[in-house]
């Protein structure tokens, strides 16, 4: 009975998640009907959004080798805030980190200024070379936590085989690291590839014109400025058979995409010589302040701003955070049974985890889209852009936090299924006593950045918004489009204030009811 | 009395033949090499392992359809037979309600039972505030709280001292006795076996053998138990 009922659940799950991906895309597909001709602009931002995502990835890995080697063999102070503090990108709303991006590196920006004084002439963050520069921002310290992983996942007695047979660095990187490269950076290359690829926020802020629009912002600017939903589907249906080739072929390749966990530890392998000093330095002294002056650019032109902001930012503020909350209070539970239901195992499971991962092969903008056709003929789509919202922000966390609680679901089923089985514990009993209380360090971690990321997301709700509906990050666009760029910049300060805010209220929920 | 009914167990190709029977309350060690199938044939009693074929009856009631909680069976594991993040009490008291929801004379009848196995005051600690005797004696306790009439023991007392082990068996027979409980034990131990039960089941080749008296069973081994001796 119990059992049953066990069942239902994890099927009605599975069956909602199908119906949010899969539905929004056959009214794509349905409304784009036989295949139009691609306008040459199209063709343009399908070409761009490739380029930009190759390029964006390329770099992002290649620095990061350097940076993560660096970290991983030498001690300094401040090591370990400096590793914690390349996980903020990954949380940072995105409209925050291209503001920060602007300070440093936009017309009158610090980068512009010195060259200015030494008389070059200045650099532009706008175009591609800025969704490049973004990207890499937002996805080098990424990069960096999961090769630094894979360095820390060589044994130590290793390190110290080398060491006793005397190995010389390059000797080391031929037998140890290289190796271990070569299993990590592929992994790495294609998450950030497949970010890089559904880039909406980046784009509308830095890129736009005929050279530099992803498909994305093609798709947003068809709805929104066009009226053209028939482009705008047919845009769509592109954007989700190429995220679904490269999503097939990234589960293919890649086996455990890691969120760099347990990156503390002190390294083992030091190493002497002046040059491999200079270079390990320039690299972490680089690294450093090319996440930190952004971030630090932020809150020093965020203060003043914050004197006197206008009402939209409040309200656009408790807007966010309601749709954080409901997003988090939807994926979690739909993540948990999803994830305790596969770790089961039996008929079925395979498919459950399809369905888990399946919104991965789709996109902001493509669910947008889709919704948008759904509720059209029915509604005045601004009247639904929080609901929605929601929903694209339930159906594109889920896999994050599915995968995050997977591993631990098993571990728990392992050791104490049997237990839990003789004692006739099952159900809400279960669920209360044993799966609760065992989960909840990675149930809390997993609700962090499930809200985090709702409460930065700028995607579906500028196809949806009107003034009334608009989101903090939407707000602080909009501030930025109008040049009112202290307010904008006061506004981002109390964004990321919230969405930190939220990540740590929940990460820290979980340690403090985390079972020992 | 529990029997197997020409029981036939399959674990990834590996099979295990039983067909016979004990009668309930006895004391019965099943012994034999690693690996030839002594906690595969528990678990099958237990209702981890549903049989290829055959039925496992207890008094003429077929096994198969129940869960494993539903079963008259309390097991204990090598390990891990307490939650570490519940105390004592809880752990305690899962084996009158699984859903911990204790009326007030359950809660007393916990802190009896404490005081019974000698862990008295320790019904707010958790597991990991114990030693392993003491994780035995709490994992009895529950078995006496259960009061089953099957208690299937899968060498729940293997990492324990030779004087720690003979307490807790001489703690099992008084739990056996008090609830009148069919105990099977797994063991490596001859001297486990000799001490502890009257009946010893042989389990090696793919079959297990029916049981036999103890002390005849030592005193002229068959091959296979010659074998596992050396």
């Amino acid at each position: 009975m119990a059992r049953r009922a066990v069942a239902v659940i994890a099927i009605s799950v599975a069956a909602f998640v199908a119906a949010l991906v899969l539905l929004p895309l056959a009214a794509v597909l349905w409304r784009a009907g036989v295949w139009p001709a691609l306008a040459p602009g199209d063709g343009q931002a399908l070409w761009f959004t490739l380029w930009q995502a190759l390029v964006s990835a390329s770099l992002s890995c290649l620095l990061a080798v350097p940076v993560a080697r660096a970290l991983a063999r030498r001690r300094f102070f401040g090591r370990g805030a400096l590793i914690t503090l390349m996980g903020a990108p990954f949380l940072l709303p995105t409209i925050v980190a291209v503001m920060g991006l602007i300070a440093v590196f936009g017309r009158s920006g610090l980068v512009n200024q010195g060259l200015g004084a030494i008389g070059l002439a200045p650099l532009s963050v706008y175009g591609a070379q800025g969704v490049i520069l973004a990207h890499v921002f937002l996805n080098l310290p990424l990069a960096v936590r999961m090769i630094l992983q894979g360095w820390q996942t060589i044994p130590a007695e290793r390190f110290r085989l080398a060491g006793s047979l005397g190995f010389a660095p390059a000797q080391v990187a031929r037998h140890l690291e290289w190796p271990m490269l070569r299993s990590v950076v592929p992994g790495a290359f294609a998450v950030i590839f497949v970010i890089c690829l559904t880039s909406f926020a980046v784009a509308l802020t830095l890129g736009g014109g005929p050279r530099a629009t992803t498909v994305e912002l093609a798709i947003y600017q068809a709805v929104r400025f066009d009226f053209d939903l028939g482009r705008a589907a047919m845009l769509a249906g592109v954007q989700f058979a190429l995220c679904a080739l490269v999503a097939v072929l990234i589960w293919r390749a890649v086996s455990t995409p890691g969120f760099g966990a347990g990156l503390g530890r002190a390294p083992v392998l030091q190493v002497r010589g002046l040059w491999h000093g200079l270079a390990d330095a320039l690299a972490i002294g680089g690294a450093a302040l090319f996440v930190l002056v952004p971030l630090a650019a932020i809150g020093l032109r965020g203060v003043p701003g914050l004197a006197e902001l206008p009402d939209a930012v409040w309200q656009g503020a408790a807007r966010s955070v309601v749709v954080a909350l409901a997003s988090t209070a939807l994926t979690v539970p739909a993540a948990l049974v999803l994830a305790l239901r596969v770790a089961r195992g039996g008929r079925g499971a395979g498919l459950m985890d399809a369905v888990a991962l399946l919104p991965l092969a789709s996109s902001g903008l493509v669910l947008g889209t889709g919704l948008f056709l759904m509720v059209q003929p029915f509604a005045a789509p601004s009247t639904l852009a929080l609901p929605v919202t929601v929903a694209v922000n339930v159906a594109l966390s889920l896999p994050f936090v599915y995968r995050l609680l997977l591993p631990e679901a098993r571990v728990l089923l392992s050791d104490y299924g049997r237990l839990s089985a003789s004692l006739g514990l099952r159900g809400l009993a279960w669920l209360r006593l044993v799966a609760l209380p065992r989960l909840a360090r990675p149930l809390g971690f997993g609700a962090g950045l499930s809200a985090a990321l709702s409460m930065g997301d700028l995607g579906v709700i500028a196809l949806f918004a009107s003034d009334q509906t608009a989101t903090l990050p939407l707000v602080v666009q909009r501030l930025m489009s109008a040049y009112r760029i202290e307010t904008a910049a006061g506004a981002a300060l109390i964004l990321v204030g919230l969405s930190f805010g939220l990540f740590w209220a929940f990460d820290a929920w979980g340690r403090r009811y985390a079972a020992v | 009395m529990l029997q197997f009914d020409r029981v036939m167990l399959v674990v990834d190709g590996f099979r295990l033949q039983a067909d016979w029977s004990v009668p309930a309350g006895a004391r019965v060690a099943v012994i034999g090499p690693s690996g030839a199938g002594k906690s595969t044939l528990l678990s099958a009693v237990a209702g981890f392992l549903a049989p290829h074929s055959g039925r496992v009856l207890w008094q003429g009631t077929d096994l198969g359809p129940l869960d494993p909680g539903a079963r008259p069976v309390t097991i204990l594991f090598q390990d891990q037979n307490l939650f570490p993040h519940l105390t004592l009490t809880q752990n305690l008291g899962l084996g009158l309600r699984p859903d911990l929801r204790l009326s007030v004379d359950q809660t007393a009848q916990v802190a009896q039972v404490l005081d019974r196995v000698g862990l008295s005051g320790m019904g707010t600690r958790k597991p990991a505030q114990l030693s392993g005797g003491q994780i035995g004696r709490a994992s009895l306790a529950r078995a006496l709280l259960r009061a089953r009439p099957v208690l299937l023991l899968d060498e729940p007392f293997a990492a324990l001292g030779p004087a720690l082990k003979a307490e807790m068996l001489a703690l099992v027979a008084e739990v056996a006795a008090e609830t009148g409980a069919l105990v099977m034990m797994v063991t490596h131990d001859p001297k486990d076996a000799l001490a502890f039960a009257e009946l010893t089941v042989l389990v090696a080749d793919g079959v297990a053998q029916a049981p036999r008296d103890t002390a005849a069973l030592f005193a002229d081994p068959p091959e296979a138990l010659r074998d596992y001796l050396g």
